[in-house]
């Protein structure tokens, strides 16, 4: 049992460590991201894993998070509230975290991909810009 | 939900034509007006799956559902209630996708938030109902008095008439809490003013049960999501509750599980086993009989459930929790008394009528005491 206990407020602590590994859900789940990488590499497949839809007990999400560790790439997106998108220490791995107005998370995923498709540019968003841009050259063109 | 809030000279109709032409938008160009970007868009598709349980694969299909899909007309009446499922819902999150969801609907008729009141708000359900005849959703919560219609009444209308009048029209209906479900606490023994739920009446129409007291917000958003997004009502369970929120126990999907397992649990509030963290089964603990989301999708924000801070599940998802035998009585327990049902079972078939009559009297008489019973002491025992 590992010396890391989950910080809690208050005198009362949870007698729960990190290590303990309650569910026994921590060990399938990285071995369900290896399966995933795998179909990445032979079948240009990606695959997402919602954190929230397996029971996990307190410090168990943490140890997932830390075994996959960080990588190169950090990005934060800001659209109803921040998210998080983080490319872990094992490349095409990415967990991706997105957060309420109250910096709450609402969900998080491990995404199995070359890149997470909310990270691109969406068509309409594209659309929308083009013709903001336009107009705003014309009304620049009317008021010079 | 509809702003209202410069529509004051406007009448009931007036603002009911306003919203018909709010109505022939689609929820993406709803969403679009309201600066909503379509990474906002996906971002929020992604939580809805979420919270709904779906595969993540699912989360095209909903954004381009959501997308096409146009604004439902919803009429929420609430009879005999405390307003809990309300404020579950109304003071949940922040605003992001619960709000997104609840923007996404015409909420024409909700007594509590309505800004119109008195004869002008019975209009606009009127008004409502005439105008999207057959396609609105209608949410309920609480019980309905049977006993007496002056139990209950909304502008004089009592609520049995007024569930009977706007469910002829509802597309389904959606009973929200466990009193609008099962009959929840006013249907509590000895049950005073004839309590009964929105099933026990309605027998012609699509019904989806939410029950909790209250329900998880996201469980209730995720219901009226699904019906955006696929047009039908979801996958229901033998007491038509959703499947994918009522689906699995509590006790399978609690942390504490491989505690029981290993048999170990907490014999009082604070004793080793409550401070390690350990199974709640012997402090009355209703997991294991009792289907729900929360061990999942948890409360305030995803912070926690009641096992987690350390309460029993008290199984408020489940019809007449009130009168299963003591909140902090375990399962194993007995209810009734053992031998007083076998007295009774010893009466013959023939008299199993008046032995069931006299055993739910025998319950009415005891039920003070037995509420009684828990004390400090008990907790402490």
């Amino acid at each position: 049992m590992s010396e890391t206990a989950i910080p809690v407020t208050g005198e009362v602590k949870f007698n729960i460590h990190i290590g303990d590994e309650l569910t026994q859900n921590v060990k399938p789940l990285l071995h369900e991201i290896k399966y995933a990488l795998e179909n990445l590499i032979e079948n240009g497949e990606t695959s997402i894993i919602d954190l929230r839809s397996i029971p996990l007990a307190p410090g168990e999400e943490d140890k997932i998070l830390h075994t996959l560790g960080k990588g190169e790439v950090a990005a934060k997106l800001s659209a109803l509230g921040l998210s998080e998108i983080i490319e872990t220490q094992y490349a095409g791995v990415w967990v991706v975290t997105h957060y309420n107005d109250e910096n709450n998370i609402i969900s998080r995923f491990i995404e199995v991909t070359t890149m997470p498709n909310i990270l691109s540019s969406q068509t309409e968003d594209i659309m929308a810009a083009y013709s903001s841009l336009t107009l705003d050259l014309d009304e620049n063109q009317e008021t010079n | 939900m509809t702003d209202r809030t410069n529509n004051k000279d406007k009448s009931p109709a007036d603002l009911v034509q306003l919203e018909k032409s709010r109505l022939d938008k689609t929820l993406g160009e709803t969403m679009r007006s309201q600066g909503v970007s379509r990474r906002s868009f996906l971002k929020f598709c992604a939580a809805t799956a979420s919270m709904m349980a779906m595969s993540p694969a699912m989360i095209p299909r909903i954004a381009h559902a959501l997308e096409s899909a146009r604004r439902p007309s919803v009429i929420w009446l609430s009879f005999q209630e405390c307003t809990g499922c309300t404020e579950s819902l109304t003071r949940a999150h922040a605003p992001t996708v619960e709000s997104l969801i609840f923007d996404s609907i015409s909420l024409d008729y909700h007594h509590t938030l309505q800004a119109a009141a008195g004869h002008a708000a019975e209009e606009a359900r009127e008004a409502a109902m005439e105008e999207n005849f057959g396609k609105y959703l209608l949410v309920v919560d609480g019980s309905i008095p049977m006993d007496n219609p002056g139990y209950s009444t909304i502008a004089g209308i009592s609520n049995y008439d007024m569930l009977m009048d706007t469910a002829k029209g509802a597309a389904a209906i959606i009973a929200v809490g466990t009193c609008a479900t099962y009959g929840g606490i006013p249907h509590a023994d000895p049950n005073p003013t004839g309590a009964v739920s929105v099933g026990d009446l309605i027998k012609d129409k699509p019904i989806i049960n939410v029950p909790g007291c209250p329900p998880i917000p996201v469980v209730i958003t995720g219901v009226l999501t699904h019906f955006l997004t696929f047009g039908t009502i979801p996958e229901l369970d033998h007491i038509g509750r959703p499947k994918v929120f009522y689906g699995q126990s509590i006790h399978d999907r609690c942390y504490r599980r491989p505690f029981y397992d290993k048999g170990l649990f907490a014999e009082t509030f604070d004793d080793e086993g409550a401070r390690k963290g350990w199974c709640l089964y012997k402090l009355g603990c209703k997991g294991p009989t009792t289907y729900n989301a929360c061990a999942t999708t948890k409360w305030n924000n995803g912070t926690s459930f009641p096992i987690e801070s350390g309460h029993p599940c008290l199984g408020c998802s489940e019809p007449d929790f009130w009168d299963g035998g003591g909140f902090y009585k375990a399962l194993s327990m007995p209810t009734v008394n053992i031998t007083e049902t076998a007295i009774y079972t010893a009466a013959g078939a023939a008299a199993a009528g008046v032995a069931l009559g006299a055993m739910n009297r025998g319950k009415k008489n005891s039920a003070a005491a037995a509420h009684t019973e828990t004390t400090i002491d008990d907790l402490e025992k």
